[in-house]
């Protein structure tokens, strides 16, 4: 069309923004229908074995309680394929805080006191909820998750390593994590007959209505899920979770539309986590610092009734080149709370692991750690030898180090103080694979000369209404303004879900397509369509899943400046510096909010993040947000995103790779490797928290076998 | 749910009568923890006396140069007053180092005091404690229990007592005024609180009915300013892993006034009476201080997780002891 083109690249300002600051916008658990009950969950109080009664009389006894479901009453649903939306179907309890019964009442107050009195009795078993990297349940799976090999190999990593002029051996050890949304995972149900209607906070209800039907035994059409406004998933919505299936339980079972809206308190338990990961890493590298042998190999735990294995290992197939090599990873089912993914899985904790462990090789070489990442840049990717679509993690670096002001830097450790403060920078690189799968769209030009795009795709805080109405006017060749959007609703053409950064490329793809066709009709008509408009419709599928030749991947590279105070061991990062090279940026602004979100979340997983598994009762002790530290607004003190604009045909008629997650892969490896500058300690677990840090400090000051403390 | 009687109360004799009406009443100040509590169901009061319009919201100075305290004055607007921040800069900090800004905004000085620990057993009906309900067990002691107590612990629990600003108090020499039904007292600020013993459900000195209407502070020493400083895992909205509060005076070269609290190590405000008594009529000296300090931290018993906290105290203490002392010492 001969429209301005000017859309896409533009900082529009999010469409639903002005609903959100006014608090209008509503969300799942707000849908407040007529006659409307509300559930709340009884979680298991054992952390291993069985359900021997439930006696629900108590909770039955008390003002406005409707209902009490358990595995002895509750509808019977069709097993799922995911094991934890199994939920009240038997007695077996896998883990502490697993949901053994549902109260339903009128108000949430009464919901709560109901679940409260609920009596439940239990056959408990000793449970084993500690990963280490020698418990015998370890096993290689067969794939790590993204359907990634367990193992991959190249060479004779081992006699490479042995034969290397310069080694590196080293262990890294990262704790769970949650990802803990604003908005707790919430969804409201009613059915009509057999016609099921449900809000809930996801982050793509299209896979939602799948699961549902299946589980419920009614047809796809029967079913509409609805995700119009989604306070931050995280990948923690990523799927659907018990809520959704409690909320349609409880509503077929009471004949009420039921909100099931789960306190903070219960999330950790269920919602999934980020596994914990114990790292070890094996860099032999020749004297010009390049690499000889790279091995990676990941332990990590899963619960007893999902394998969930996060793919930390798989990075280390991308980064850099090195002849031989080997991947690794092993699983753990404890009797633990079922992990999922967590922002970037896979490639945050696996990255801290390899950047760090490249920081450790640095200082061995006494090389720049940002030339010796330069020395491994491969011309291939080095796992699969195909060529990247585009790869720029050097001027990713280069570009970093020139806005850091890298250059001036004594590489000496503990070479900078300010009183009692230890300064110190590091440095890290960042990547994320590029995914895209197969969307529907429509796009439907009005008699009054607007357009309305529909699309299931969620908008969970990022700005996706906002960029695919952008994606729409360039295709269209009309302005923005012009431009409406429908989203969030599976009753709109399907769609993927927000995750694995891949939703704007997937929805993207799929409105660019079906208002190119819009347009292409558009230029043969005189005027303006007659009522009701005309409508064009598009699927990428066979095009957007097609094989790639290329080896298609996100890079990035951060900088740290942080001080450590030796009297507490307090760390603070003064400066975090992020380069990005993601394909072309459609939206700056809320680009740049996705980057600087990311980071801040890497500075938590660095600094102040971590849930403990309790071993004495199995569940994580860090359960509200006074105590699951995420980085308070003090803690975060000058973050800067930057991108260099990649111009790749390769990817998507947009030219755009992902936004979403690459922004935390890395930061923690640059944090902690200015740690180790500032103090000559190499930590290696995370969080980097007062009472570790102080240790590395005294033992740095008084070495072992000295007296003192 | 549980319903419970809302009572507000005009007057301190309004509001200790209408706590002996209502057996099971607690005082509501601004409600930043026990309403939490109730929510979590570890509180479950029949009926709730808010206090918060009683006539204790004011900052008063006193004939002998001392400061009283209204038990409702907010903690913002105490951390701002210029009394506080000019003659007892460790409250105003401590003041300032505790939750949030909202929380602040919110929380009173009379509730700050009595607010409970936040050890997550405490917090969760499925696990024992001995202090939500004695008898059940300590579920810390052979758990995660990294942030409890150091000092002062009993076989039964390992809690430590929040509140930053009741660490200032106890260095302080500040004294908690009551009112209750034998009519009004004060407990010396570091008195107030217990440690756990037999009884951990018991937090403080306080008697049933009785009302913390205010605190007084003792006329500031004339000389260098008091210091409050915690370390934490967050910049902000932190509990403290450890902190202290300290006023240290000088004359003719040696000590002659000091205060020393820690926080965050045992159950109540740790007075460090052991050092204070060390340091009197010593010079100010590194050396001296270091071993004031250990000798307090000498009776720490660390449990499996929390040893990091002796060092950290330590070196707490003797970087405000420093900062304390006059430049000039030797």
């Amino acid at each position: 069309m001969n429209g301005t083109q000017t859309a896409v690249g533009s900082g529009a300002e999010r469409r639903e923004g002005r609903e959100k600051v006014t608090g209008t916008a509503r969300y799942a658990a707000e849908y407040d229908f007529p006659g409307r009950a509300h559930a709340w969950p009884v979680p298991a109080a054992v952390a291993r074995g069985r359900v021997t009664a439930v006696d629900p009389a108590p909770a039955l006894a008390r003002p406005g309680v409707l209902a009490v479901l358990s595995h002895e009453n509750a509808p019977r649903l069709a097993e799922p394929e995911d094991p934890t939306l199994a939920v009240l179907q038997a007695p077996r309890v896998p883990h502490r805080g697993w949901f053994v019964a549902l109260v339903v009442a009128e108000t949430p107050e009464a919901a709560r006191a109901g679940a409260a009195a609920v009596r439940v009795t239990y056959e408990a078993e000793e449970p084993d909820v500690t990963l280490t990297e020698s418990h015998p349940g370890l096993y290689v799976p067969e794939v790590a998750n993204g359907g990634q090999p367990a193992v991959r190999s190249q060479g004779d990593p081992d006699g490479a390593f042995a034969s290397a002029a310069v080694r590196v051996e080293t262990a890294y050890r990262v704790p769970p994590l949650h990802n803990h949304p604003m908005e707790p995972h919430a969804s409201t149900a009613r059915w009509d007959g057999d016609r099921l209607v449900v809000h809930t906070s996801s982050q793509g209800t299209t896979p939602v209505r799948s699961v549902l039907a299946a589980m419920f035994g009614v047809p796809e059409e029967q079913v509409t899920v609805v995700a119009e406004h989604v306070g931050g998933g995280f990948g923690s919505k990523g799927t659907p979770r018990p809520d959704v299936v409690l909320a349609a339980m409880a509503a077929r079972h009471t004949g009420r539309p039921v909100t099931v809206n789960l306190p903070r308190r219960l999330l950790p338990t269920v919602v999934g986590h980020r596994a914990p990961t114990l790292h070890r890493l094996r860099l032999g590298a020749a004297e010009d610092g390049r690499l000889t042998s790279l091995v990676h190999e990941v332990a990590t735990h899963t619960s007893r009734i999902k394998e969930f294995v996060e793919q930390a290992a798989v990075p280390a197939r991308v980064m850099y080149a090195a002849p031989h090599s080997r991947t690794l990873h092993r699983v753990a089912p404890l009797d633990v709370p079922s992990p999922s993914w967590m922002r970037a899985p896979g490639e945050a904790p696996g990255m801290y692991a390899l950047e760090s462990a490249m920081d450790e090789l640095a200082c061995e070489l006494g090389l720049d750690p940002v030339e010796l990442r330069i020395r491994n840049e491969p011309d291939r990717e080095p796992d699969s030898g195909r060529p990247f679509s585009s790869r720029h993690l050097v001027q990713c670096l280069r570009e970093g180090a020139r806005r850091f002001g890298w250059d001036g830097r004594d590489p000496r450790p503990r070479s900078r103080t300010a009183g009692p403060l230890l300064i110190g920078s590091g440095v890290a690189a960042a990547t994320y694979p590029v995914m895209v799968a197969p969307s529907g769209a429509a796009a439907r030009a009005l008699p009054d000369g607007t357009f309305l795009v529909r699309i299931n795709a969620t908008d969970i805080g990022t700005g996706a209404r906002t960029v695919l109405a952008q994606v729409a006017a360039d295709a269209l060749g009309v302005p923005l303004e012009r431009v409406g959007i429908e989203v969030g609703s599976s009753d709109l053409p399907d769609a993927p879900l927000a995750g694995g950064s891949s939703g704007t490329a997937s929805w993207g793809w799929a409105v660019h397509a079906a208002c190119t066709r819009l347009a292409d009709r558009l230029a043969g008509l005189p005027g303006p369509p007659p009522a009701p408009g005309i409508e064009e419709r598009a699927d990428t599928t066979g095009t957007a899943d097609a094989e790639s030749p290329f080896a298609r991947h996100s890079f990035g590279a951060h900088f740290a400046e942080v001080m450590v105070d030796t009297v507490t061991g307090e760390v603070r990062v003064r400066r975090l510096l992020g380069v990005f090279a993601a394909g072309r940026i459609l939206n700056p602004r809320t680009a740049r909010s996705q980057f600087v979100g990311g980071m801040t979340m890497g500075l938590g997983m660095a600094l102040t993040e971590g849930s403990t598994l309790d071993a004495a009762f199995g569940d994580f002790a860090e359960s509200d947000l006074a105590s699951y530290h995420v980085p308070a607004h003090a803690d975060v003190l000058d973050v800067e995103a930057h991108w260099i604009d990649e111009d790749d045909g390769r990817l998507n008629p947009m030219g755009s790779k992902g936004i979403g997650e690459i922004g935390i892969v890395g930061t923690a490896a640059a944090i902690g490797n200015a740690v180790h500058h500032a103090t000559g300690v190499r930590f290696r677990e995370l969080p980097l928290t007062p009472d570790r840090v102080l240790a590395g400090l005294l033992a740095h000051e008084r070495p072992a076998g000295t007296v003192g403390r | 749910m549980k319903s419970f009687a809302y009572v507000r109360a005009g007057s301190v004799q309004e509001a200790t009568e209408a706590y002996a009406a209502h057996p099971g009443a607690r005082y509501l100040g601004g409600g930043t923890n026990l309403v939490d509590l109730m929510k979590l169901g570890v509180e479950r009061p029949a009926a709730l006396v808010d206090v918060t319009r009683l006539p204790l919201d004011g900052v008063e100075e006193l004939p002998d140069g001392g400061l009283r305290i209204g038990a409702m004055v907010r903690n913002s607007d105490l951390a701002a007053h210029p009394a506080v921040r000019d003659r007892y800069p460790a409250l105003s900090q401590a003041l300032l180092a505790g939750a949030s800004g909202q929380l602040r905004n919110a929380a009173t000085t009379g509730g700050n005091l009595l607010q409970r620990t936040r050890c997550p057993y405490f917090q969760d009906l499925t696990k024992p404690c001995n202090k939500r309900m004695p008898g059940s067990g300590c579920g810390a002691r052979e758990g995660v229990h990294r942030d409890h107590a150091v000092l002062g612990h009993s076989a039964l629990c390992i809690a430590t007592h929040p509140s930053d600003m009741a660490v200032a108090l106890a260095a302080l020499d500040a004294r908690v005024e009551l009112y209750g039904p034998e009519g009004a007292r004060t407990l010396p600020a570091d008195r107030f609180h217990r440690l756990p013993g037999d009884h951990p459900e018991r937090d403080t000195e306080i008697r049933p009915g009785e009302l913390v209407t205010g605190v007084v502070l003792p006329a500031a020493t004339a000389g260098p300013p008091s210091l409050y400083r915690k370390a934490r895992d967050r910049a902000s909205y932190a509990f403290a892993l450890a902190s202290v509060a300290a006023v240290l005076h000088t004359q003719d070269g040696v000590v002659d006034r000091v205060g020393i609290a820690f926080g965050a190590l045992a159950h109540r405000p740790w007075r460090a009476r052991r050092a204070e008594e060390a340091l009197l009529g010593a010079a100010p000296t590194a050396a001296a201080f270091e071993h004031a300090v250990d000798l307090e931290l000498a009776a720490a018993e660390p449990l499996r997780d929390n040893a990091y906290k002796v060092p950290l105290a330590r070196r707490l203490a003797l970087d405000v002891l420093g900062r304390l002392a006059p430049p000039a010492t030797p």
